[in-house]
This record gives C-alpha cells, structure tokens and sequence, in this order.
C-alpha cells in the first residue's frame, strides 16, 4: 500500500470500501467491456449487500461503470446521469461463495459485448479483481492490466511475455486460468506501463488470442497528481 | 518496514518513511508534493464542513461541526474544541457525499486532519512543518496495513478509526518535536486503548457512531501526544500491539463488522431507523 493510498484517495464519500472501492471495481468492468455500456447488473454480496445504499455502493457501481473516479463529483447524482445516458441499471443481492465480504459481480453489456466482473473491495479504496467471465484471474487496478483470452496452446504464454518484454515494458503479476486443458483460457498481466500501440495490435492479431482489453491503472485517477487541488468545490448537498 | 525500525531511526521517523517510498529527490519532491495536496484538500473540507449544517442522507448528522465551531467554548479549553469541530466537519462532508481524503478510510476520514490541524492552528505551525508528519502518519498506517486490512468490515471499528488514531498520535507527536520512539509510541497507545472498538453504523450508514467517533478519537490521538511528549510509553512494543488489534479484529462477530446488526445499530432507535431509511 503506497503512502498516498493510506493518506488518501481524495474521493466523495461516505466510505472508502463500499464508495470509492465499488466506484474503482466498477471503474475496472468498463474498461473490462471496451464499450459504451448499456446494461448494467450489479449483484451484492456479504456487506455490499446488507448496506449498500447506506453507504452509496449503489450509487458508486454506477458512476464508475459511467466512467467516473472516486473524487468526482458526479457521484451523488449517478442514477440522473445513467438514465440521461440510456444506461439501465438493476440491482440484486447474493451470497458469492467463500469471499471476501465487499464483493461484487458487474455484468456489463454494451450494443454488442458483455463482461461480467467479480472483484471485493479491500479497504481504504483498494481492489482486487478475481474472476472475468468465469475465469480466475487476478489484478488490483494498480497497474495497467492486460486481459487476455486465448487457447490454451503450447508457448503462448511464453509468447505473449515475450511481446510486453520487446515493448520493454516490466510484468508485474501475471495469472493464467483455463477452463479445461486446451479449451479458452484467460490471462490478467498487470504491467509497469501500457503497451505501445503496435505491440498491442500485435498481440490483438496472434492466431490464438481471441479477446484483448487492456486496463488503465484505475487508483491515482485524476485526483492524485502531485500538488492537483483544483478546488472543485464538493458535490452538493445530499444524495437524496 | 516495521514498528520497531521506526522507532529506532536517528532522526525524525518520517525520514524512514520518506526514505522507504521515495528513492531519488525527484521522487522525494513529488511525494511531498502529494502530501501537500492531500493536506490541503482536508482543509477544504474542513473550511467546507464548519461553514455547513446541510444534514446527511439520513439526516442524522450535518450540524454537529458546525454547531460546535460557533458554541461557547464552556470549559475554556479551545484545542479541544477546535480538534473536535475540524473532526467532525470532515465526517460530516463525508456523511453527505462530499469531498474528503481517506485518512486511512472515509469513514476514519476526520481524526487524522482534526488532531493535526487542529493542534497545527492552535499552535500556529505553518504547512511545512506538517509535512513530515503527515508522512509518518501515513507509515504508520502502511505498517498495521501489513497485518490486517484496514475495513470496518474486517476488523472491526478499531481497524478504521483505532488506525487513524495512531496515525494522528504519531503525526501530532513528530510535528510536534517528538523523536522517532515518542512518535512510535504515541502511535501504540493510541492503538492499544482502542483495541476492541467494534464497527456498529445505524442503518450501515457511516454517520452514527462514526461522525461524533471521529471527535473522540481525534483527542485521543492528541492526548497520546501528550504522554508520550512526556516521555511515557508503552510497555508493550508497538509491533506487538498491532498484532493483538489483529487478532482482536478476528475475534471479531460479523454483526460488529459492519454489517449494522450489532452495537448501536441494533437498538431499537437504530433499528427503527434503518427500516426507515431502508423505505
Ligand atoms: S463505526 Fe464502522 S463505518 Fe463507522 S467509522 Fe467505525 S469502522 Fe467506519
């Protein structure tokens, strides 16, 4: 945990597990779907579930899935914004198993692509993502992160480490899950810095990858550069 | 990164934290930067949060800072009442979704900005100085972080706002001449006299406890501040003193995680209210 992840995020509140932690994760199934999204199913778990709105979890899942960072002030007003943008939004609650209590599972769907994201939200804002699509991975949003679904094939992780490595770009963490052997596969590789464009084209074409995203690095956001006070003034009154 | 060097660096004990974070002075230069605009942006929402009584979601809370920063300061002790009002100013922006520094939590988001803060215009300390210890702070949070997240909904209230107390114990002691060990131990005895504070929000909102805890526990840190400025410490070692928040965090039931089942919130008023607010 970085200094200025404990002194910090600036956000909107009230709470930086179930605001701005559900505000990254859903921040995370965006980037995850690469589209405009148009649907949009939130399922609870565990504490998420019991206090959700409380804390404005509701209301955070969808700013992010708007595109927003934990300090904007579109938050309070997320619902007005989404049904201004033609997003649906629906809400249920379930018990996703044996995880941790703030946990979420976002299935995005745009005109033509879905995704669905399960991640928790740790505390103090941070994240973690541990399924997309049915796959066990797993990346934090610390870092740009590539997403990858392929075959599973002799060499192709080799292969794809070795294209981020010509880009001179360092691995950070990198998780591979298959369904069955030599069935689809999905690797998450969080990386130092994004891929240059044609190393991501690159990788995009190989012959069995079927399925490319890569993640911005969702924790510093606009309101970390160093020194930024930009004195927006706080979102306005109270949410409802 | 432990404890125990902390308390052991030669010099003021956010050098090691500096140190640890930051490799070259241009990276030094941008961390203190970001620090500078983390503290300035919990002086926004305390000027923010004095000004308003707009209420939160609930309308449980909204006035209380402000309320407090305009009353008569009946027992002439105007450092209190400052720490408290600046505390609570910052939870109550929080409460109604406004803007604040998670310090280490959102919830917790108060004690750090009114112990520092406050004690820093009382006294007139000026931004520079504070820097440091903000650093510290944030090191000493890094350092229970390795041991137990830092959620209400893990460890229990104590995990939060026991945290932010230790952070603004050391912080409040380095700014204000403390060496390494007083700041380390400040930080411990904050922590250990709040072992066990379960997380018990009405509704699951973060106002009630939390906006009046954040005041309490804003003098708390001050008051560790104060004894370990004397040259008291903890028998204990702070290493050791986080391990059994830990372990108490563990100990903890799911209805004082959290949850708003146990506690406050499962009085009958907090009960009632919940189901109000859940309509
Ligand atoms: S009672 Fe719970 S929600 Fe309130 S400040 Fe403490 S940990 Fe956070």
């Amino acid at each position: 945990m970085s200094l200025l992840d404990v002194i910090g995020p600036v956000m909107v509140g009230p709470s930086s597990s179930h605001t701005a932690g559900a505000c990254r994760l859903a921040l995370l199934a965006r980037h995850a779907l690469g589209a405009e999204p148009r649907r949009a199913r939130f399922t609870l778990h565990g504490s998420f579930a019991k206090t959700a709105r409380g804390h404005g979890t509701d209301l955070a899942l969808v700013a992010g899935t708007l595109g927003a960072f934990p300090d904007d002030p579109l938050i309070p007003r997320a619902l007005e914004e989404a049904a201004a943008r033609g997003l649906d939004v629906d809400f249920a609650t379930a018990d996703l198993g044996d995880v941790h209590p703030n946990s979420v599972r976002a299935v995005l769907e745009g005109d033509d692509e879905r995704v669905a994201v399960t991640g928790s939200s740790l505390g103090g804002g941070l994240v973690r993502v541990f399924e997309v699509d049915g796959f066990r991975i797993d990346f934090s949003g610390s870092h740009p992160t590539l997403l990858l679904r392929h075959l599973d094939t002799p060499g192709v992780i080799a292969r794809v480490a070795r294209v981020i490595a010509d880009d001179d770009v360092n691995i950070a963490t990198l998780v591979s899950a298959r369904r069955k052997r030599g069935g689809d596969a999905m690797m998450s590789i969080e990386i130092d810095r994004p891929l240059t464009k044609p190393a991501r084209d690159y990788l995009q074409h190989l012959r069995y990858v079927t399925w490319l995203r890569e993640l911005p690095e969702v924790m510093q956001g606009p309101d970390a550069a160093p020194g930024d006070v930009d004195g927006t003034p706080a979102a306005a009154g109270a949410a409802s | 990164m432990t404890l125990a060097d902390l308390a052991a660096a030669p010099g003021p004990a956010s050098e090691l934290v500096l140190a640890e974070e930051a490799a070259t002075p241009v990276e030094r230069a941008r961390l203190l930067e970001g620090l500078r605009g983390r503290l300035r942006e919990m002086r926004a929402s305390i000027d923010r949060g004095l000004v308003s009584d707009a209420k939160s979601r609930t309308g449980m809370v909204g006035w209380n800072a402000k309320t407090l920063w305009n009353a008569e300061d009946a027992l002439r002790a105007p450092l209190l009442q400052r720490v408290q009002a600046y505390a609570m100013a910052v939870n109550e922006e929080n409460a109604r979704m406004g803007r604040i520094v998670a310090a280490p939590t959102a919830g917790s988001a108060g004690t750090l900005p009114g112990a520092l803060l406050g004690v820093a215009d009382h006294l007139g300390l000026d931004e520079d100085r504070l820097l440091g210890p903000l650093a510290l702070a944030g090191g000493i949070g890094q350092v229970i972080s390795q041991s137990m997240f830092i959620a209400g909904s893990t460890g229990g209230c104590q995990a939060e706002i026991g945290s932010s107390a230790a952070m603004a114990a050391a912080a409040v002691t380095e700014a204000m001449g403390g060496d390494a060990a007083a700041s380390v131990h400040a930080a411990a005895m904050a922590l250990m006299n709040t072992i066990g504070l379960v997380c018990d929000p009405v509704g699951g909102y973060v106002e009630v406890p939390c906006v009046s805890r954040n005041a309490f526990y804003s003098v708390h840190a001050v008051a560790s501040a104060q004894l370990a400025l004397a040259g008291v410490t903890s028998p204990i070692p702070p290493d050791e003193v986080v391990l059994a928040m830990a372990s108490v965090g563990r100990l903890l039931p799911p209805e004082l995680r959290e949850t708003g089942e146990g506690g406050i919130a499962d009085t009958p008023t907090g009960r009632r209210i919940a189901l109000e607010m859940a309509r």
